[in-house]
């Protein structure tokens, strides 16, 4: 095979692990969307304050140490243990639970029956809290997250795919980094739990009730309070899974939150309302970005990244409204 | 007893659909204005000039822009941020380019431009509705912050990528530039925040403002009942554009005087416009003023009493402020989803009837 096609591959299978990346912040705003109508544009500062409060934990930080010196004149920062990372990421889980009951009970209870806009806007509220939440507990310096996830290119990889190269080629080898094979896995592994859990248990029935009509389900007894939370929590435990991910890969800071944004063409292309949507819009846009970054970036002189994303899901719009897998919307006066 | 209708007769048609009908409201409005144009600027200094009233006025002027097409046509915008780049880099080039022109001809053909650019934008509007529509105009925002970034032409091959506005005057008085006096640039933002409140008013309550609302209400109800949907998104667009790319060009020309686009322009810009309308009041003239206010001076007083009074270290206060900006979007949205536009709508019904409970 020649270099230039060796390429061609290579890009497009950097693509799709770019793709399983964004994928994961996307499935986050679908099931919100799915069982609440809700646009949950705090996706991103979730995954980044799972990921700080992992760090947090695992490093044992004092919470809120600036603020507590700045007070007191003190200087705590550390507590002097070390979490093993299992325990770090069960207690992380614990505080996202604990999020998701507070914002609960706190805010979502209040705006039932509000438009669609207002909890719109008051999730892109909420993201602004928690990022200065996130900082004023953790600190808004650069981490590195360590749980033991291999990371960098994988020489294996490089030493088949050099094989296959035309004979006196200077080919190199194609560079997969592990760390994104790992993500794959793991985002295959979540959507099929995912998928299981809300076919085969009765709170994942409960679930796919409310997002099929919330009176509907309110009328044959499913407490919809409580599958807030639950939905929340979920949200949050894929926030945090986002978060691990995204984290280990460019380190835990603030631009980790704008994956977010990263993560909405992805939603419009494959549609608000579908989880295998999500999956297959991410790859979709993944592959695009690095092609097109490939082929169509030396011409207008580079870092389409930012937008082309956003360009390649609005001419699909055009022809879809709803997305790819979205659901039809029907209209009505 | 001070805002009644009571002995106020209207005695034609014209007075009773006035914008103040009430005596009491209109003897208020102008003596603000009055305290504004002409009390203000002999008081003025460069700090309240630089940190208070002139980002005011141009925040309420974007907010006004951003009101009329998601308060008063239900488009969701995440685009301002870019509009008010078209909006600046525009003002630049004809600055630069047209030296002897007038500054306030220039920022209203800034304005202009970018009406163009937002129908531009605007069109996906007419097929793609809601959150769709909202995250399309997020297409806008990043691909014309990478276009004023990437080629040189826009900022004149500057080095640095920076645009500084050049020294621009009215009656040989400079607004713009290092030497304008802090009078001359607040008074010269008023004046066209004041015209352009005016127009806005009248617009939104006349034929096309009406066409918008019942866009927002219920589209396919308003086309049944002989409204078009282009007509009415599109207009919608371009006026809302033209608000925000004027906005934006004070933003640069008058208020910061040298911006670069990725700092001075970003994503937070639209979220601050769009935090600005929902404070102030979705659907408001005077929400956008209320809400701005409330964005500009609340930041200021909060930072003033952590850093200045008890003094935190600034990094902690900028944690602290932008949580407490989150946390009041939702108090907010929870205790008056129609803003302080609303209170004041409230207050003043309370008044009417004021000492009588009923």
């Amino acid at each position: 095979m020649s270099p230039a096609f060796l390429n061609f591959i290579e890009t497009i299978l950097n693509g799709l692990m770019a793709g399983v990346m964004y994928s994961l912040v996307a499935l986050g705003f679908v099931l919100i969307f799915k069982a609440s109508g809700i646009f949950n544009f705090a996706q991103g500062v979730m995954a980044l304050f799972a990921a700080l409060t992992l760090v947090g934990l695992q490093t044992g930080q004092v919470p809120f140490a600036h603020l507590i010196n700045a007070i007191f004149g003190t200087d705590v920062h550390h507590f002097g243990w070390e979490l093993p990372a299992i325990l770090a990421v069960l207690g992380t889980l614990a505080v996202m639970v604990a999020f998701a009951y507070l914002f609960e009970a706190i805010v979502l209870k209040h705006l039932v029956n509000q438009e669609p806009i207002i909890l719109f806007m008051a999730t892109i509220g909420l993201a602004y809290f928690l990022e200065g939440f996130g900082d004023l507990m953790w600190g808004s310096d650069i981490k590195a997250i360590n749980i033991g996830i291999p990371s960098g290119g994988s020489f294996w990889w490089e030493d088949v795919t050099r094989e296959w190269a035309t004979e006196g080629s200077d080919y190199f080898g194609m560079y997969v980094d592990k760390l994104d094979v790992v993500a794959a896995i793991v985002a295959i592994i979540l959507v099929v739990a995912l998928t299981l859990f809300s076919q085969f248990t009765a709170t994942g029935r409960a679930l796919r009730a409310v997002a099929d009509d919330h009176q509907a389900a309110l009328s044959v007894g499913i407490s919809l309070r409580s599958i807030w939370v639950i939905v929340w929590s979920i949200a949050g435990f894929v926030a945090l899974v986002a978060g691990i991910m995204w984290g280990a890969k460019s380190g835990v800071q603030f631009s980790l939150s704008l994956i977010a944004l990263k993560a909405l063409p992805v939603l419009i292309l494959g549609g608000f309302t579908s989880i295998p949507g999500a999956i297959v819009g991410g790859l979709i846009i993944g592959v695009g970005e690095k092609l097109a970054e490939l082929y169509v970036g030396p011409l207008v002189g580079g870092a389409l990244e930012n937008w082309f994303a956003y360009v390649v899901a609005l001419v699909f719009l055009l022809f879809r409204p709803q997305g790819l897998f979205g659901e039809k919307i029907i209209e009505r006066v | 007893m001070l805002y009644r209708e009571t002995g106020d007769f209207k005695t034609s048609y014209l007075e009773d659909q006035q914008t103040f009908p009430i005596k009491s409201e209109r003897y208020l409005f102008w003596a603000a204005m009055v305290i504004a144009f002409a009390v203000v600027p002999f008081f003025i200094n460069d700090y309240w000039e630089k940190s208070v009233l002139v980002p005011l006025l141009v925040w309420a002027m974007i907010a006004l822009g951003l009101n009329i097409l998601t308060g008063y046509c239900g488009q969701v915008s995440l685009g301002t941020g870019g509009f008010m780049a078209v909006g600046a880099f525009a003002c630049y080039k004809l600055m630069t380019a047209f030296p002897e022109m007038n500054i306030l001809i220039v920022i209203v053909l800034s304005g202009a431009v970018t009406a163009g650019v937002g129908v531009l934008f605007g069109l996906p509007s007419l097929r793609i509705k809601g959150f769709y529509l909202a995250v399309a105009t997020l297409a806008a925002q990043f691909f014309l912050i990478w276009l004023f970034n990437k080629f040189d032409w826009f900022y004149n091959y500057s080095p640095s990528g920076q645009i500084t506005a050049p020294e621009r005057s009215i009656f040989g008085i400079a607004v713009t530039g290092p030497n304008a006096a802090p009078w001359a640039t607040y008074l010269t933002c008023l004046t066209i925040v004041f015209v352009f409140a005016w127009v806005a008013r009248n617009l939104t309550r006349g034929r096309v403002g009406r066409s918008w609302m019942a866009m927002r209400d219920m589209d396919i109800a308003a086309e049944i009942m002989g409204v078009s949907p282009f007509a009415a998104k599109l207009s919608a667009f371009a006026i809302s554009s033209f608000y925000i790319g004027i906005g934006g060009a004070m933003f640069f020309s008058l208020y910061l005087g040298a911006a670069e686009v990725t700092e001075a322009f970003g994503i937070d810009k639209s979220f601050d416009a769009l935090f600005i309308i929902i404070i102030g009041g979705l659907g408001s003239i005077l929400g956008s003023f209320l809400g701005a206010a409330f964005i500009i001076l609340f930041p200021v007083l909060l930072k003033n009493l952590m850093v200045g009074l008890w003094g935190w270290p600034t990094d902690l206060a900028a944690h602290f402020e932008i949580m407490i900006v989150g946390g009041l979007i939702m108090f907010f949205l929870i205790f008056e989803p129609h803003g302080l536009a609303q209170i004041w709508r409230l207050t003043k019904e309370k008044l009417r009837l004021w000492p009588f409970p009923y």
